[in-house]
């Protein structure tokens, strides 16, 4: 009965509406302290009881854990265009196509050499579901996920993102030597079975 | 008419601080930021929602009463802007000082309510005429409470011109035409025998000449809250349930004169409850044996020095009671009609009433 007595009444009301008061007033008195933009394994991440809790994003913003799986991006020197990123992608948002190269052309940056262009190697960031399989399975760890996340674009087209470093003539050049170089080797194949028939 | 143009632009400059403020305030109680993009800190934010404002269509609905429509915004802003004609700045700026300052500032924004339903109707909306009935409703009950805290106020200085109220709180009474011999006592009881008459200061504030009108001011300040729509009384445009109640058909320069308005009042009310209650523009500093705090921070009538010295008092005082209005908004939830109508009619007339007699008693005391 006592209880009931305590809730209720003037001078309740009065102390309920000053506390009320206090409260907001704590806040408004806090509002110098602004929250950091720190790692969640930072002291302070959790230390920051009071003050405003907002970031001007744009300018400033929490950092992303490191295994965070975000926007792709293929180092396209290292990519020996082994084609498995785009086999095992559950989406099918990775397009890939391949040219032999008639050389050697290189070495990616752990010894790895590269024997194939690529004219299209096209990632889909619209369709792609961000699963991380892609970068699991590539033998050269040149396709990688950034902690870039903000890459809404206005027009869907512009999701698709072309990491070919070729452009279409020098594509179709690579081809025609491609083709130049098969037709050599069939028609010294040609000769050699010719002369292997002749002996 | 100079009056005329420096009221508007002082009302102007007051309300654009005001509506930055409120939106600072606001995020700061709620752990935000507020705007911050538009100039340093935000500060042009009021600014170029203004000019947003002007830019916008002008739309009249078509099955609007359009007569109606289109003054009613007029009409409302003339007469918020009309009461403060009598409000006195300064010990002698006042752009229009009639003896019966009280008695038409009451009249004349009474006039609001008018063009409130006017907004209402004409609009051709539910949620319009919802929010117009309830402000209606609210504002002439309030209007009792309110009326009866300034008459206590009234009934202790014997006077309805607001520049003599204010003169009555101060050190300068008795440079006021009429109230020469007048003495201030120490909460207004002759028998203490502590004259105040030249302490000025706080202690000649209504609030202490008469401690009985601390009560009457706590009533008029609630009652101002409702009177200008303000949380925890905004029923009429209770956002949540009335989209924004009796204003919402309106666009552009029309919307920017309702805003104008609403926040006028909100200035317009704390100035009253400053001149009655809270020593008007008089120094809150009292004169303290060879320190003469209260003379140094009141300037000489009729010189710049008081008119600076005026002015910043009033308006520092203001802006405390429009903070509290913000804060007041920021921290306490809104009021379901009935228990808006039985805060009005049960508690706060019957305890205005008896303030009244009150004061009416305290008033013997003093003479």
């Amino acid at each position: 009965m006592n209880e009931v007595k305590n809730r209720s009444g003037f001078w309740f009301a009065v102390k309920s509406l000053v506390s009320g008061l206090q409260l907001t007033w704590k806040h408004f008195k806090n509002a110098k302290n602004r929250r950091t933009p720190e790692y969640v394994t930072d002291k302070n991440y959790f230390n920051q009881p009071d003050g405003l809790v907002t970031l001007t994003y744009p300018y400033e913003a929490i950092p992303v854990p490191d295994n965070g799986r975000y926007r792709l991006h293929n180092e396209i020197d290292d990519c020996i265009v082994c084609d498995l990123c785009a086999k095992i992608c559950p989406v099918n948002c990775i397009t890939i196509e391949s040219v032999k190269a008639t050389e050697e052309i290189g070495m990616t940056s752990d010894g790895t050499k590269k024997r194939l262009y690529a004219p299209v190697f096209d990632i889909d960031m619209a369709k792609c579901c961000y699963c991380g399989l892609c970068t699991t399975v590539c033998p050269t760890d040149c396709l990688t996920m950034t902690p870039v996340y903000d890459f809404a674009e206005v027009d869907i087209k512009n999701m698709i993102y072309h990491f070919t470093d070729l452009s279409p003539e020098q594509a179709e050049e690579k081809k025609q030597l491609l083709a130049k170089q098969q037709e050599e080797m069939a028609a010294a194949k040609a000769a050699a079975l010719a002369a292997r028939r002749q002996g | 008419m100079l009056a005329f143009v420096l009221t508007l632009v002082l009302l102007l400059s007051i309300v654009i601080v005001l509506a930055y403020a409120e939106r600072k305030v606001a995020a700061f109680m709620q752990d935000r930021m507020g705007p911050t993009e538009a100039g340093p800190h935000g500060s042009l934010q009021a600014v170029l929602d203004v000019l947003k404002l002007l830019q916008k269509e002008d739309i009249v609905p078509a099955a609007a009463d359009k007569k109606l429509f289109k003054l009613a915004p007029i009409l409302i802003f003339a007469a918020v802007f009309a009461g403060f004609a009598v409000i006195p700045f300064t010990p002698d700026l006042v752009p229009a000082g009639i003896g019966i300052g009280v008695f038409y500032l009451l009249a004349i924004i009474s006039l609001d309510v008018v063009g409130l339903l006017m907004a209402g109707w004409g609009s051709n909306n539910k949620y319009a005429m919802l929010g117009a009935m309830r402000s209606v409703a609210q504002i002439v009950s309030y209007e009792i409470p309110a009326g009866l805290a300034i008459l206590a106020a009234v009934m202790v200085c014997q006077s309805l011109d607001f520049q003599e109220i204010s003169y009555q709180q101060g050190a300068l009474i008795n440079q006021f035409p009429g109230l020469e011999h007048e003495i201030n006592w120490l909460f207004g009881i002759e028998a203490l025998g502590i004259n105040t008459t030249t302490i000025g200061g706080i202690t000649t504030w209504n609030i202490f000449r008469a401690p009985i009108l601390m009560v009457a001011f706590v009533i008029y300040f609630i009652a101002s809250l409702a009177e200008s729509n303000r949380a925890p009384f905004d029923i009429p445009e209770a956002e949540s349930e009335l989209v924004a109640g009796f204003h919402v058909e309106y666009s552009g320069f029309r919307f920017a004169m309702l805003f104008l308005a609403e926040y006028s009042m909100m200035v317009l009310v704390s100035l009253v409850a400053v001149i009655l209650f809270l020593g008007s523009w008089n120094t809150p500093l009292p004169n303290i044996g060879p320190f003469s705090l209260a003379y140094w921070t009141t300037g000489t009538v009729g010189e710049l020095s008081s008119i600076l010295w005026g002015g910043f008092w009033l308006l520092s005082k203001t802006f405390v009671l429009l903070f509290l209005q913000l804060q007041i908004r920021w921290t306490y939830p809104r009021l379901r009609v009935d228990q808006l109508m039985h805060l009005c009619w049960k508690v706060l007339t019957p305890i205005a009433l008896g303030v009244v007699l009150i004061a009416g008693i305290w008033r013997l005391l003093m003479i």
